[in-house]
């Protein structure tokens, strides 16, 4: 008989890196973020050739925290299902990072980081930042950790854009790309509902022109408010009234506005558990960024010209049937241009019943399908 | 190479090595794995089911869920040498478009269907009145999948009407091996009881031999 040895221990890393004031974030706006943060978390260990780099892109609202407890809420990783032992990502194989984005407040600079030149919190002095000047400032961080080439880059909703941007930024750097319930472009929808996001914030007395941290006031209402409605678009129909039909909080009507229904007080606390998370120039900056992301319109308007230098990458793009923020026609018009362009896309449409936010769910298909297209990743350089 | 279908091994004896091949209705990416191991070839796969696609994805294939009625729009014209419809044309919605979709998208077409007019079927239909279930044709009419079923004369007049030209063809039944035919023989009709066609296109631009790596044509 022998005895099981004891799992070795996780190797994970994280920390803040800090790039020198000469090394500035050059933003495609013109403008430049000197002094850049990036705020970061890995699993696993780089290998000796360093080919076994993984990096994983964040949604809006998510943050480095993949894996492992969040330092915040207290809650586990938001993709614990495709990062950790065993799974898909696996701490044993691969190093796997994920980075706070620009414009965020996990620990990157962002609109509530401290301007230089007045010493106080930036507000909307900050300058408008893209999804571009997102995965400029990872792959930035990818220089600053001695990593040329990614395994893969991964990322769903906004960090499906990210891996997108990325193809087409710097193909060369990466071997594979994993694209889950995203978009070329932000629609006029999608735009629709981050405005309303942003009115509510800025409607916020508190928020104070965006200076809310120089008066010591924070716009929870509005915050709470804009991540209500986006809560909306991330669930379908279908999954709203299977949780909650009609549902109640106490027996009968209260003839009045408190959160009678159940669906009402579910949203509440949504919108009060964000804003104790999220900073709400961060949730503007951000949204903004992704209504600005239309992919095409920096080549020419040719999708397929984004991803002309990016035929030697294997792209694996997933949609969802219920989503309707990032609908499957949104996946095929990628798929269609990636196929035009001659690279090598694989697509699958999963059918689910969860809206947008089934990315983040268990969803059986997408986690085997991800296993398989890794897994084939992994062979072809040869990580088995 | 024991154990591979009969018509996987004439289609691996048809395609050219290193070629760009699309297939059509790939399930689990048995065909585009042999392909790829002993013709070279650059494949990509549409798939309808999600078992199918994740299978092909385990095998390191790139494939794309969809449909051959509607999603054949996704490939830009000439992008392959070859498109390998097995046994669909005859379950799909509208079997011409997606032939000429098929010679849209590569410069050759590889297709195999069951023969309607085969004698086991015509026997079928003349002495029962019924619709024909036989080996090759299962499922009663309710629940068959194959919509558009045609004979060998049919298709004929298919690829002549689409000016198409017939540039291999063999007569398959299972577990016998391909049997190399010419379709247009009235015999061949009753006697085949499935037909497997490589066609090619009989006017237009003369087929370039694509430069190996310039998949898609810059």
């Amino acid at each position: 008989m022998t005895i099981a040895a004891e799992p070795e221990a996780i190797a994970q890393d994280g920390g803040t890196w800090s790039f020198p004031s000469e090394r500035p974030l050059v933003l495609d706006s013109g403008a430049r973020i000197a002094g850049l943060e990036v705020a970061w978390r890995s699993w696993g260990r780089l290998n000796a050739d360093k080919s076994n780099a993984v990096l994983i892109c964040h949604a809006l609202t998510l943050d480095q925290h993949v894996a492992g407890t969040h330092p915040t809420t207290g809650k586990p990783g938001w993709w614990t299902r495709l990062v950790g032992p065993g799974r898909p990502l696996d701490p044993a194989k691969h190093f796997i990072v994920c980075a706070n984005v620009v414009g965020g407040c996990m620990g990157s600079t962002g609109p509530s980081s401290t301007n230089p030149a007045t010493g106080k919190a930036w507000g909307l002095a900050f300058p408008v930042i893209t999804i571009g000047d997102m995965v400029r400032s990872q792959a930035m961080l990818m220089d600053a950790m001695g990593i040329e080439t990614l395994l893969a880059v991964v990322g769903g909703s906004m960090g499906g854009m990210q891996v997108l941007q990325w193809a087409a930024d710097y193909p060369e750097r990466i071997f594979s790309a994993v694209v889950v319930a995203a978009a070329a472009r932000h629609s006029a929808q999608n735009i629709a509902f981050h405005e309303v996001g942003r009115q509510a914030i800025m409607a916020d007395p508190d928020w104070r022109g965006g200076d809310y941290a120089l008066h010591g006031t924070r716009p929870e209402k509005g915050l709470a408010v804009a991540r209500m409605a986006a809560h909306i678009t991330y669930l379908s129909e279908q999954a709203l009234q299977r949780k909650f039909g009609r549902e109640l909080q106490r027996d009968g009507l209260s003839w009045g506005f408190d959160a009678d229904f159940q669906v009402e007080s579910y949203l509440r606390h949504q919108g009060a558990s964000f804003v104790d998370r999220f900073d709400a120039n961060s949730y503007l900056y951000i949204t903004r960024a992704m209504d600005y992301f239309d992919l095409a319109a920096a080549h020419g308007g040719v999708l397929a010209e984004a991803f002309r230098k990016a035929r030697d990458v294997r792209f694996c793009v997933l949609s969802f049937t219920s989503d309707w923020l990032y609908p499957t026609p949104e996946s095929r018009h990628v798929v269609r241009a990636l196929n035009a362009a001659g690279a090598r896309a694989s697509f699958v449409e999963i059918e689910s019943d969860k809206g947008h936010d089934a990315f983040l769910l268990d969803e059986p298909v997408m986690e085997s399908a991800l296993a398989g297209f890794l897994d084939s990743v992994d062979s072809a350089r040869g990580l088995k | 190479m024991t154990g591979v279908r009969e018509d996987f091994r004439e289609i691996l004896r048809l395609v050219r090595p290193g070629a760009r091949v699309l297939d059509v209705g790939c399930g689990g990416g048995e065909l585009l794995e042999l392909l790829t191991r002993e013709k070279q070839v650059d494949g990509r796969g549409v798939e309808i089911s999600h078992q199918g696609v994740s299978a092909c994805l385990a095998r390191g294939l790139a494939v794309m869920q969809g449909d051959a009625d509607r999603d054949l729009d996704q490939f830009p014209t000439g992008a392959f040498d070859y498109a390998i419809l097995s046994q669909t044309l005859q379950a799909t919605r509208n079997p011409r478009q997606v032939l000429s979709e098929l010679m849209r998208i590569a410069d050759r077409a590889v297709v195999s269907f069951p023969n309607f007019g085969h004698w086991r079927v015509r026997w079928s239909l003349v002495q029962r009145g019924r619709m024909p279930e036989t080996r090759s044709l299962p499922e009663p009419w309710w629940s068959t999948p194959n919509i558009h079923l045609c004979t060998l004369a049919d298709f004929n007049a298919l690829v002549e009407d689409l000016d198409l030209r017939i540039e291999a063809s063999a007569a398959l039944a299972e577990g016998k091996p391909a049997r190399p035919m010419d379709p247009t023989k009235p015999i061949e009709n009753w006697r085949a009881e499935a037909a497997l066609f490589l066609l090619g296109r009989r006017s237009g631009p003369v087929e370039p031999d694509a430069a190996p790596g310039d998949l898609f044509g810059a």
